[in-house]
């Protein structure tokens, strides 16, 4: 193989390709989709949390002007298949979730019927005309009390609630536990959250007769999971189905996944033959777009006299809500927080039992950060209390307890294996940029007035850029694992990618140009790249987890080192040279120090596709085009470090957020503008889900939080300027030296944030323990605090 | 359904058209005028992604019906533009990574466009307050605060 060509676009701020449509209002967003006769879909959704469906009378409905149908769960299973997540393991239980509830609904929100017309117009007309009986059945709405034996069941097929559990001690657990001179121990909670992406689900469908197939654009990360899915429901051959995402506005996780309205408005355009269309609005997203977040975990830490970690114990009981979402199951999150909590620190022991449990809510999937950033803030938190026992300086305990970098890969005592970090490098670097010891004494210069200052400090791994390994071990049976790439130069030297990624925002059309530009010695400019499309792309798994560049990434580099080598071979003919004798530069390939004995691409290209009688040499084919499919090592970690500088108003509760240094280590960075970029974004979501959002239920399951006006996305008035520190700990045996970073931001923020706050509030006797920390939830915690410390 | 007939300008250009009452002018904008840059992001005037220019002023088109636009003179994302020329505050967008999905990117966009001629030199707390109704979810807001600065010395120097 030849050498790559110098990195010239790798690693420089480049503006965004795919910007200028964007920007004038000319990019397709699923909405934005219309075809010939199309009809729109709307669902008739349960008000319950929990009932049974009695009957359901459309007739009003279907003698409505415009309505062309009406269509009942009893009907649809007729002719489509229930979503079954599936995954390998004894405790796993799958959930059958139907194209439309029948014979009972399992949360609020849960499509019941689906209402078709010819417009959107009609179809909230008629779907306010669609009588459903209902018969409601006790919901269970805690996870913890759904493990209890009398709780409501929700799937009756199965003994209990608890869809998976599982238990693990790296066998020193008890032992470290016995020697420390230090064991705290205490209860966390996270309340729910969702990544309310600006543009909603939605889906459109074609089905042709004439040759049986079927066309689905869809707002979706997984264009190649949706097709799987979607054959699985439909019975229809994976081959028959096309899914085209086309512009995508923002996913974060939940756009990963097949749901029940992608499954209706498919089968209606089938049996319809026309056209039909279904967006997600506002309301609906905060209904029934997967959920996250929802954990209460006990956990313990056992620690030396000065602070050093020793080990944790811990159970985690997530809330998963009512089913098992497709592909990557209910134990996504459960089992994702157990496996990461050890983090970056060197432990003895480690002990976890970890429980996803079914309730009448809205099913809980990925959502950025999934499962780390609970995890993340259990340690984080473990460690800052700790640090108080032992008044030692919480950058004392962390610098104390990590594991070096000389040790990686290290393995953790969860027994995953950190490829490579360096997580004292990473504090030092943010120590350093904030001026921790300055921020220290301003802090204690601030005083004891309504206004408290305090620092926060959260060291991370994040899991990135996971391959078939990873998911096998897990037991995702659905989940393929690796992604792939075709690199085609055109016969006119023009270049293509195609890849199984699929952005929703993360400006794949410029980063991966950039790596394809630099492997293949062309302008950038002369680079195009095209996703989200099962017919034109190769298969893989798609855009989520942080795995994009690390996958797709591969594959792309490793496709297009083959065309490399078939230029070269090619060039080397045309100008009877060693192809060990070519330089290949903007699309020129030139015997090394001889830059007039050159062909281009174009010349090369022109050969490949129209070669006659000895143009080629021998044993070389015709074009020029490849493919790779590239199934990464299981991970790669990302590390990090985050520091918050708060001040908390203690008689309204509010927090304002003074300073923000992000230390981030995601290996090489493709673009650091975009990286940055991506870190503002991910901090944002980690401020949010700390301070602002929650998605809120009334004892019955009621959702109280179905608009903007009730979960709360933070504003420009929230947020700080986010300062950001670079350092690059290069992965070992990586194919491109990159790592993924995309959930970094949202996994340190939360606890950084969660963090400054106790250290604000401290002297007033409040513990953290919970999140979000909103003014009401602030504003109780003083209040009992200052009660407690009367009372004592 | 009642109808009625209106005569609007979207981007210089005059349209004359009958709508149902209860339609909303996104909607109109959207479907009958296949002006899709204007987008929907909640459809109860929180996130600001639909908002447009009517008549100078910056209004949430999910709030308003195509009826009360009789006779009003409009300006949506699509308009920014001179051809394939950006305006300077797209081209500051461009410039900053202002955007990463785009789909808020044409609220902000307008909401900026009427800001900047009330206020042509803004500091960093007010360009924050006036996008304050405008929700992003991918960027964090930092780099469309960037952004809407360098538009504003951008639009000044153009006008000097």
């Amino acid at each position: 193989m030849s050498m790559a060509p110098a990195r010239k676009y790798v690693s420089a701020r480049i503006k965004r390709v795919e910007d200028p449509p964007l920007l004038m209002g000319k990019a397709r967003y699923l909405s934005d989709i219309t075809l010939g006769g199309m009809l729109t879909v709307g669902f008739v959704r349960s008000p319950h949390a929990h009932a049974r469906i009695v009957r359901i009378d459309a007739r009003a409905a279907l003698a409505m002007p415009g309505v062309e149908a009406v269509l009942t769960g009893e009907q649809v299973r007729a002719f489509t298949q229930p979503i079954r997540a599936e995954m390998s393991g004894a405790s796993y239980r799958s959930t059958d979730w139907a194209a439309l509830a029948w014979p009972k609904a399992r949360f609020v929100g849960e499509p019941v019927a689906a209402v078709v017309a010819s417009d959107r117009y009609r179809v909230e007309d008629a779907l306010d005309a669609v009588v459903v009986e209902y018969e409601p059945l006790p919901p269970v709405v805690d996870a913890e009390a759904a493990m209890t034996a009398d709780a409501p069941r929700l799937h009756e097929q199965h003994p209990d609630n608890i869809i998976i559990q599982a238990r693990y001690d790296n066998g020193e657990t008890d032992r470290a536990f016995a020697d420390a001179a230090i064991t705290l121990r205490t209860t966390f909670r996270h309340g729910r959250c969702t990544s309310a992406p600006m543009e909603g689900r939605g889906v459109v469908a074609s089905w042709d007769a004439a040759d049986g197939t079927l066309t689905v654009w869809a707002s979706t990360q997984a264009p190649h999971f949706t097709r799987a899915g979607l054959a699985a429901a439909l019975d229809l051959p994976e081959s028959r189905i096309r899914v085209i995402a086309p512009a995508i506005g923002g996913g974060f996780g939940p756009k990963m996944h097949v749901y029940p309205e992608d499954v209706t408005v498919c089968a209606l355009a089938r049996r319809l033959g026309r056209p039909v269309k279904w967006l997600e609005d506002r309301r609906e997203n905060l209904l029934t777009s997967a959920q996250a977040r929802e954990f209460v975990a006990q956990a313990e830490v056992a620690a030396d006299r000065d602070g050093t970690i020793l080990a944790f114990r811990a159970t985690f009981i997530c809330d998963v809500g009512a089913y098992s979402v497709y592909p990557t199951t209910a134990a996504l999150e459960p089992m994702t927080a157990a496996g990461i909590m050890p983090g970056p620190y060197r432990l003895r022991g480690y002990s976890y039992e970890a429980y996803g449990v079914a309730t009448n809510k809205c099913p809980t999937g990925a959502y950025r950060g999934v499962g780390m950033a609970f995890a993340t803030f259990v340690r984080e938190r473990l460690v800052d209390m700790v640090a108080a026992a032992c008044a030692v300086d919480p950058a004392d305990v962390r610098r104390r307890s990590f594991f070096a970098q000389k040790d990686t890969p290290y393995t953790t005592a969860s027994g995953i294996i950190v490829d490579s970090a360096d997580p004292a490098g990473s504090l030092a670097s943010v120590l350093d940029a904030a001026g921790y010891d300055g921020l220290r004494a301003e802090q204690r210069a601030a005083g004891n007035g309504r206004l408290r200052r305090g620092i926060g400090l959260c060291a991370y791994t994040e899991f990135t850029g996971m391959g078939s390994g990873t998911f096998r071990r897990r037991g995702m049976t659905q989940v393929s694992g690796y992604d792939a790439a075709t690199v085609r130069v055109e016969p006119t030297g023009e270049v293509r990618a195609f890849l199984s990624a699929a952005s929703q925002g993360q400006g794949h059309a410029t980063t991966f140009a950039q790596v394809l530009a630099d492997e293949l010695g062309v302008p950038l400019a002369a680079v195009t790249i095209i996703e989200g499309d099962t017919e034109r792309c190769p298969h893989g798994s798609g855009s989520f987890a942080s795995r994009s560049m690390v996958v797709s990434g591969g594959a792309l580099i490793l496709a297009a080192r083959k065309v490399r080598d078939k230029t070269l071979t090619i060039a080397a003919h045309m100008l009877e040279a060693a192809a060990t004798d070519l330089v290949i530069d903007d699309g020129r390939i030139a015997v090394r120090g001889m830059a007039s004995r050159a062909v281009t691409l174009a010349d090369v290209a022109r050969l490949a596709y129209r070669p006659a009688s000895g143009t080629l040499p021998p044993g070389v084919d015709p074009a020029l085009e490849a493919t790779h499919h590239y199934d990464p090592p299981p991970a790669t970690f990302s590390n990090g470090t985050h520091l918050a500088v708060v001040d908390v108003d203690i008689e309204t509760g509010e927090v304002r957020i003074v300073r923000y240094v992000v230390g981030e280590d995601c290996g090489t960075m493709v673009n650091p503008m975009i990286v940055e970029g991506q870190l503002h974004g991910a901090v944002a979501q980690g401020i949010g889900n700390a301070l602002y959002e929650r998605i809120v239920h009334d004892d019955g399951g009621q959702p109280l939080t179905t608009s903007f006006m009730d979960y709360l996305l933070p504003t420009t008035m929230e947020l700080p300027s986010v300062e950001v520190v670079h350092s690059e700990t290069p992965p070992p045996g990586s194919v491109s030296g990159f790592k993924g970073m995309a959930e970094g931001g949202t996994i340190g923020a939360a606890s950084a944030v969660a963090n400054a706050v106790a250290d604000a509030l401290a002297p007033l006797g409040v513990e953290v323990r919970e999140l979000p920390l909103a003014p009401d939830v602030l504003h109780r915690l003083i209040a009992r605090a200052a009660r407690d410390g009367t009372r004592a | 359904m009642k109808q009625r007939a209106i005569r609007v300008t979207v981007n210089g250009r005059t349209h004359e058209r009958t709508v149902e009452v209860r339609r909303t002018l996104a909607d109109f904008l959207r479907d009958d005028l296949d002006l899709t840059g204007t987008h929907l992001g909640c459809e109860h005037g929180v996130c600001g992604a639909c908002t447009i220019v009517v008549n100078g002023e910056a209004v949430r088109s999910c709030l308003m019906f195509a009826a009360q636009v009789d006779g009003a003179e409009l300006l949506t994302v699509e308009g920014l533009a001179d051809g394939e020329r950006l305006h300077p505050i797209q081209e500051a967008f461009w410039e900053h990574h202002g955007l990463q999905c785009g789909f808020c990117t044409p609220g902000f966009l307008m909401t900026l466009y009427c800001f900047l001629r009330e206020q042509p030199d803004p500091t960093e707390s007010e360009i924050r307050e006036a996008i304050s109704g405008n929700l992003c979810r991918c960027t964090g807001y930092q780099n469309i605060v960037t952004a809407a600065r360098a538009a504003a010395g951008s639009l000044r120097a153009g006008a000097s």
